[in-house]
Formats: C-alpha cells, structure tokens, sequence
C-alpha cells in the first residue's frame, strides 16, 4: 500500500499518537554484542563445539588412564610445528581485535583491510597444519592413542578451515557490496568466533604435544 | 517525532486500519505454490510440517512395537524370524527416541514459544527450516535402510563390540551412526534458535520471571541438548571412523575401550531422559493452571525444580552401567544422584497438587491427560529408585523390568502430557477443538490398555525374561503375561486410531475455534485461532504472567514496527526492555539446497571417506549462497537502516 497518496490526517496508524502505546520508531535497526541475536547464535555455536572440544579431550585422559603407556608404541610428536602454529594464532589475534573495532566503529574500509590480514594468517596456519599432521608421529590406524589424537587436532582443523571460508567470504562481501550496517555486526561476531578458535587451541595444544611428553 | 510520523511506510500498532494488517499478513506469508513450499521459513509452517513428521515416525515406530508384540503372543511362534526382531525393536526404540520423542518437542514449542513470548517469528527462521529439512532426510535414511534390508540391528544404543566392524558388518551400523549425526545436528541448530527466541525476542516487559513455565521448561531442555547431544555426535562419529577407515577407538586389542562408548552414549542418553520429560512438564504447566483457574502455585519453586532436574540429569549416566566393572565407589555416588533427582521432581509434583487443589477444577480431556501423568510417572519413578539401587539393578538389567520401568516413564513422563497438549493446542495448531467424546474415550483406552501391556512386564522381569528375545519356551510361566501384553497393545494401538480419527473429524468441520476457548492466560490466547502468519496484529505490553489474567494497564501495545517489511522488536535479555528492531530474512530455497548438499555429505560418508572432501564443496556452495544478500532486500535495509 502507498501511504503517501494519503492525507497526513488519516494515516492508518494515526490513531497512535498518543502516549498509551510504546513506540518503537526511535529504536536501531542493528546492535553490537549481546544486544545482537547474532551474538546469541555464536555464543551457542561456541557452547556446542567447546563442549565437543572438553568431551575429546576427556577420551584421551580416559584411554591414557587404560593404557600401559603413553604415546602408545610411538614417539611423542614433534614440536616445531604445532608451537611454530601456536605462536602465528595468537599472532593473529592482533588484527582480529583491530577488525572488531574497525566494525564498531563503523569503519567499513579499515574493517575489510583487518579482515584480509586475518585471511592471510589463517592461510599460514592451515599451511602449517599440514606439517603438523606429518609431525604427529603416529597414523590414525596404528592404535587408540593415534585415533585420538589425529582426532583432535581433525576436529581443530575442520574449524579452522570454516573460519577461514566464513572469513574470506565476509572480507570479500565487505569489499564488493551489498553493503549495509548490520554486516559489522557480522564482522565483529566472525572476531569473536575467530577468539574461541585460537583459544581453544591452546589446550588441545597442550594435550596434543605435552600430555604426550608426561 | 514529526519526520517518523510522516516516514513512507505503513507501521503497525493497535489502532491500525485493517489495510496495515493485512500488509502484515502478506509480508508474514510464505510464498505460494509447490516451489514457495519449499522455501516457507514461517515458524508455525516449519512446526507444523515437523510435529505431523514427528508423529508418522511415532505410527511407525508404533507399528514395529505391534509387530513384536505379535511375535511375542505366543510361545515358540515364528512369525518373525530372529533377525527381523533385532531390526525392528532397533529401529522401534531408535525412532522412538531419536525420530519423535526429543524432536516433536522441539517442534511443538518451534510452534508455541513466539507466541506465547509475543513475538513475530522464531530467530534465524531460515536455520529453522533448515533444521527440519536435515531432521526430515535423516529420518528418511533410516527408514529407507530398512526397505532395502540392511536396516541397523544393535539395539537402539547401538554397544560396540556389537555395533564395531567385527560383528556387524553390513552397513545399518553406520546408517544408524549417520541417522545420529542428522538428527542431533537438527536438534542442535533448534536449540540455537530457541535459546536466541527465548532470550532476545520477548515482548516488552515479559521480563524471565513473567515467562511462562513452558517457556522455561524449553530453555532449560534446550541448553541441555547443547550439553548433551555433543556428546552422542562425537561418539558415533568416532565409532564410524573405527568402521570406515581402521581407528581404534573401540577396539581392546589397539588399546582401545568398549566402555568408552557407553560413557559417552549415556552422559547424552541419560540427559536425553530429561529432554524428552521437562518439556512436558511445561505442558502441565501450562495446562494445570487453565483447567484449575487460577495462577500455578510457586512459580519460584517451580523455576529452581527445573533448573536443578536438569544440572542433576548430567550426574547419573552411570546408573546405566552398574552391570559393567566400574568401581564400586562410583556406583555408590551415582545412586545417591539417581535419587537424588526425585527432589526437584517432587516438588513440581506438590506445586501441581497445590495448584489443583485450591483451584476450581474444569475436568477436560487435557486435564485428563495430565492426572494420568501423575499416576503413571510415579509408578515409573519408584521403580526407577529401585533399578538405581546396584544390587537389585544387577538382578533386573536387561529383563523386561527395565523395559517397563523405561516405558512407564517414558508414556507416563511424555506421551500421556504430549497428547493433553495437543488437545489443549490444537486450537492454535488448526483453528479447530478436537472432540471432547472421542477424546475421553481415547483417553480412558489408552490408560487401560497401557497398563495392560507394560504392568506385567515388570512380573516378566522379575520373573526372568531377558529383553531382545525374539521367542521363549512354553513351560516358563511367561506366556499368559505376554499374551496380556499383547493385547494390551493392540489395546494402545486402537486408542491412537481414536486419535487420528478425531483429528481428521476435526479438520473436517466447519466450525472454527475460538481465540481463547479454554479462558487459559498466556499471550498465545489473546490471538485468533489459527493465528495469522504475522501472529500479533500489535505487539502487546505485558505487565505480569499470566497476561490475560491481569487488569489492563497501559502501555498495552507496541506500535511502529514495519507492516511491509520483516521487522522485529528485538529486547534486552532479562528485563525485556525494547532495544533494536532488525529485519528478519524472507522465504528462501537455500535451506533446502543446503540441507540436501549436507545430506549427500553424510549418506557419502557412508560409502567413502573422500565424500567429507568432495561433498563438502556443494555445502559450502550453498551455505554461500545462503548468506549472500539479495540486492531488493539489501536496498530495503539500507533505506531502513538507523544506526545505533
């Protein structure tokens, strides 16, 4: 219907220009952090896979206290990848925050540029993945305890390479449009997932690489 | 204020002309014709399609129950060989739990929850038609496993070593693997989506303490699905990686552990006891307080009762295991949780009583439905204190004493609540009351004949009959229960025939339902029956908990939310104060493509291990397409948009 054809008088909603209802018009049409179903949603996403996360972790302590030994007929796995890997995502931290505060500010450009940066981190850090999984000395197939550790670090993986997906497809729709203000919302939610990812690296790291060496 | 009054768009609020409510109903609408059924997001579209889908399970799953129980008649009878019977009480018990009783709550409250909050939609609707569409196609692979015979045959909580490569060795083990992973990814993704509707979509004012009980009892159930289902996805994955490409994680020889796998199926399966029991009790929560006429009593006490049934439920997944070599101290602990839970339970139990008992009472069918709760439940729940006591579960595991102690609380806790709150919705479901006759002779068969069946089960049990026999010998004392088991579930079968009948007299008629026929409180009654798709024509203000119950106070509505574009109130998490008003998305085929790619990932990755790679390509198409902004909708929200 085109309510500019009608005279202001009979709009159809003039009956509501008085105090007795609760009017809405003043309100945002998009918001930042909890104020934002968004952020509901990654927090949810969050709770599932760091319970996914919390419940792998306990297979290993629960097969390690089965076991004679552990590793199981194989040597622990190599260091330098999986610290060299550590070190590049708490690296990447830094352009994570900066896009979040980019996008709350409002900041479309700087918001795009911090995104590509965190691009080419989570490239890296997938590169070094694979190295990782060669270093792991252990197939998946050899025993319990090669099972569960190609386990965890697949899980970690599998997040990792939709976080960079999630990522390069907001970076580009950031660059190319259609834009509009609720995708800095999106940017600064993708910020806080990209938190949970490197975070819950550091202990899956620690159980990965040194649970194995005690 | 003047450049709002003059804005270019019709706004709603409670003296709207008829034109702005009908622009409301055409921008709420799903599209038309077969192609715009696929893409309906509607939340009370998507609910409906998945209660009527949860319920042909239910038939199903019924019919396999029937034709054990035929079997099962007579002594020595070879109507069904000893393979069938393993399929079909696997897929009985399967369907049963995973297929109906945890999804057709999360559909009934996908229905009821927006509008007993006074909201427009349910959140992330798009996700939610997603989810229904993966639930829907996981349930389709089951069932056509069987139609091609290599249905799963392990039980419905599939043990390895039985379920492991070595002693299953067709593909229904990693059917029923894979049916997890869909359905506990769907139950998962609605849990999102109701927790987001229920913390950020209330109406004003509806702050968490005026939210109704059912309300509660979905939030409470869906953070326990988050808990709980992550736990049961890990550990099917884990057992079709063992079948599929050679780990270890099951197998002793490899230094694996075949009591991991029930640790990790009952710290889910005991919980989803819970799932499937705390909606219903938000059912008679609702429905106690209509047919009593008056506010339930210790709404407090009622909250805190929830809240703590579900912390315990995590705390006695053991109680499952006492017939395993786990220590003995653990055994002592997890008895003292088991009885431990009896509390919180209790005390609803006194609430109710409460509530009844000062109450005027107005004798329905739902209320029917209810009282029979009670008695069944608490048979149910005192035979659940014995099976959580060691030595007399280790005299009973795996006898038909567990079979009727799990069927009792199971009926008793779900089904008997399930069916009063459908004829207690219906209404709203339909725009039609189901027939209060046909209903009370539904009602009194069902109760009869369902004690008929599984009473005597307990008498088998102690008796010693195993569970999962597909015949026994005459001369055991055992055939004249079984034979009144049967009969008792022939019994069942034809007060669920009732059922069908009714509803489809029901959607016959013409006489249409009343808003409010049963003069109940909450905000889902102050809207036509059925409600339009807009649901409220205004958004109302509320002012207590039983909003339909309390004088009128001002402000009674919300007004200047968009009629010709999806726009929500969005408010704050606990008092409900308005926030924002985003643009929720329109009717869209992504969900569908997305789920039907995600299907071809998982039934792949049954057959090959490269289909997780191939596969996912599709997936992750589609979920881009999903995302990417349609150029109308955006130049709507940009012209829209008001910065925060």
């Amino acid at each position: 219907m085109n309510a500019d054809t009608r005279a202001p008088r009979t709009r159809p909603d003039d009956g509501d220009a008085h105090d007795l209802v609760l009017d809405v018009r003043a309100l945002p049409s998009f918001a930042f952090g909890h104020r934002s179903v968004m952020w509901w949603s990654t927090m949810g996403l969050m709770l599932i896979e760091g319970t996914v996360f919390a419940i792998a972790v306990m297979m290993v302590f629960y097969l390690r206290t089965r076991a004679p030994t552990w590793p199981m007929a194989a040597d622990p796995p190599r260091l330098l990848w999986g610290t060299l890997n550590t070190v590049v995502l708490l690296v990447s931290l830094w352009p994570n925050q900066l896009a979040k505060n980019a996008a709350e500010r409002g900041d479309r450009a700087k918001a795009a540029l911090w995104l590509a940066v965190c691009l080419v981190a989570s490239v890296a850090f997938l590169i070094i993945r694979g190295f990782e999984f060669a270093a792991l000395n252990v197939s998946w197939y050899a025993n319990a305890y090669g099972s569960v550790v190609w386990l965890l670090l697949g899980l970690h993986t599998t997040h990792l390479i939709t976080d960079t997906v999630d990522t390069a497809v907001l970076a580009l729709l950031l660059f190319t449009g259609p834009f509009e203000g609720k995708r800095l919302v999106d940017v600064s939610e993708n910020a806080i997932y990209w938190y949970f990812v490197v975070l819950s690296w550091l202990p899956i790291y620690g159980v990965i690489y040194w649970v194995s060496r005690y | 204020m003047s450049d709002e009054r003059n804005a270019s768009y019709p706004v709603d609020g409670p003296h709207a002309e008829p034109a702005v409510r009908d622009a409301l109903a055409a921008t709420w609408s799903d599209p038309p014709g077969f192609i715009g059924m696929l893409c309906a997001v509607n939340h009370k579209t998507i609910a409906r399609r998945f209660m009527v889908t949860t319920f042909v399970f239910f038939l199903l799953a019924g019919l396999f129950a029937l034709a054990m129980r035929t079997q099962l008649a007579r002594p020595d009878q070879r109507v069904i060989g000893p393979n069938l019977y393993n399929e079909l009480f696997t897929m009985h018990g399967t369907t049963m739990m995973f297929l109906f009783a945890v999804p057709v709550m999360q559909a009934v409250a996908v229905y009821l929850v927006p509008l007993m909050i006074g909201a427009r939609s349910i959140a992330f609707a798009r996700m939610n038609a997603y989810a229904y569409w993966v639930f829907l196609f996981g349930g389709l692979l089951l069932f056509a496993s069987l139609a091609v015979n290599t249905a799963p045959n392990a039980g419905w909580f599939s043990y390895v070593p039985l379920a492991g490569p070595d002693y299953s060795p067709n593909k229904g083990a990693d059917i029923w693997a894979q049916m997890i992973t869909f359905t506990e990814l769907s139950g998962l993704l609605e849990a999102v989506v109701l927790i987001t509707t229920i913390f950020k979509l209330r109406a004003p004012g509806m702050s968490l303490n005026r939210m109704p009980l059912f309300v509660w009892a979905t939030l409470v159930t869906q953070f326990m699905v988050i808990f709980a289902m992550p736990s049961i996805m890990l550990c099917s994955t884990a057992l079709i990686l063992d079948r599929l490409v050679g780990t270890h994680f099951y197998n002793p020889v490899k230094g694996g552990d075949v009591l991991l796998w029930q640790h990790l199926f009952w710290f889910f399966g005991h919980p989803e006891v819970y799932l499937i029991f705390i909606p219903p009790l938000g059912f008679i929560s609702s429905i106690i307080p209509t047919f009593a006429r008056r506010p339930v009593f210790g709404y407090p006490a009622m909250v805190l009762s929830l809240i703590a049934t579900a912390f315990l439920s995590f705390g006695l997944w053991v109680h499952h295991m006492f017939a395993t070599n786990i220590p003995e101290l653990g055994k002592s602990f997890f008895t003292a949780a088991s009885l431990m839970i009896a509390i919180p339970s209790a005390i609803q139990i006194f609430c109710w009583i409460g509530t009844l008992w000062t109450g005027k009472l107005n004798l329905r069918v739902p209320l029917l439905f209810v009282l029979a709760f009670f008695f069944i439940l608490v048979m149910g729940g005192m035979t659940g204190i014995m099976v959580a006591s060691v030595p007399l579960d280790l005299q009973v595991h795996d006898t038909y004493f567990v079979i009727a102690h799990l069927h009792y609380v199971l009926l008793g806790g779900a089904v008997f609540p399930l069916f009063g709150a459908f004829f207690y919705w219906f209404p709203k479901f339909a725009g039609r009351m189901l027939d209060e006759r046909l209903g009370k002779w539904q009602f009194w068969l069902f109760f009869i004949a369902f004690n008929v069946t599984f009473f005597p089960m307990h008498l088998l049990g102690l008796e010693g009959m195993p569970r999962r026999v597909w015949t026994y010998p005459h001369g055991l004392g055992w055939d004249g229960m079984n034979l009144t088991a049967t009969i008792g579930a022939y019994a069942i079968a034809l007060s669920v025939l009732l059922f069908i009948v009714n509803v489809v007299k029901s959607l016959r008629s013409d006489e249409r339902a009343a808003a409010d026929p049963w003069g109940a409180g909450t905000l889902e009654w102050s809207v036509p029956s059925p409600p339009p798709p807009h649901n409220f024509d205004a958004i109302p203000v509320v002012h207590g908990r039983d909003p339909l119950w309390e004088p009128p106070a001002r402000p009674a509505f919300v007004a200047g939310l968009a009629a010709d574009a999806r726009e929500v109130l969005v408010t704050s998490v606990l008092d409900a104060q308005p926030d924002h008003r985003p643009m929720f998305p329109t009717p869209s085929i992504w969900p569908l493509a997305s789920a039907v790619a995600t299907t071809i990932l998982f039934i792949g990755s049954i057959y090959t291990p490269w289909a997780i790679v191939w596969a996912s390509l599709p997936v992750a198409v589609a979920m881009i397409g999903w995302f990417w902004p349609n150029r109308g909708e955006n130049r709507l929200a940009v012209a829209r948009e008001r910065r925060p």
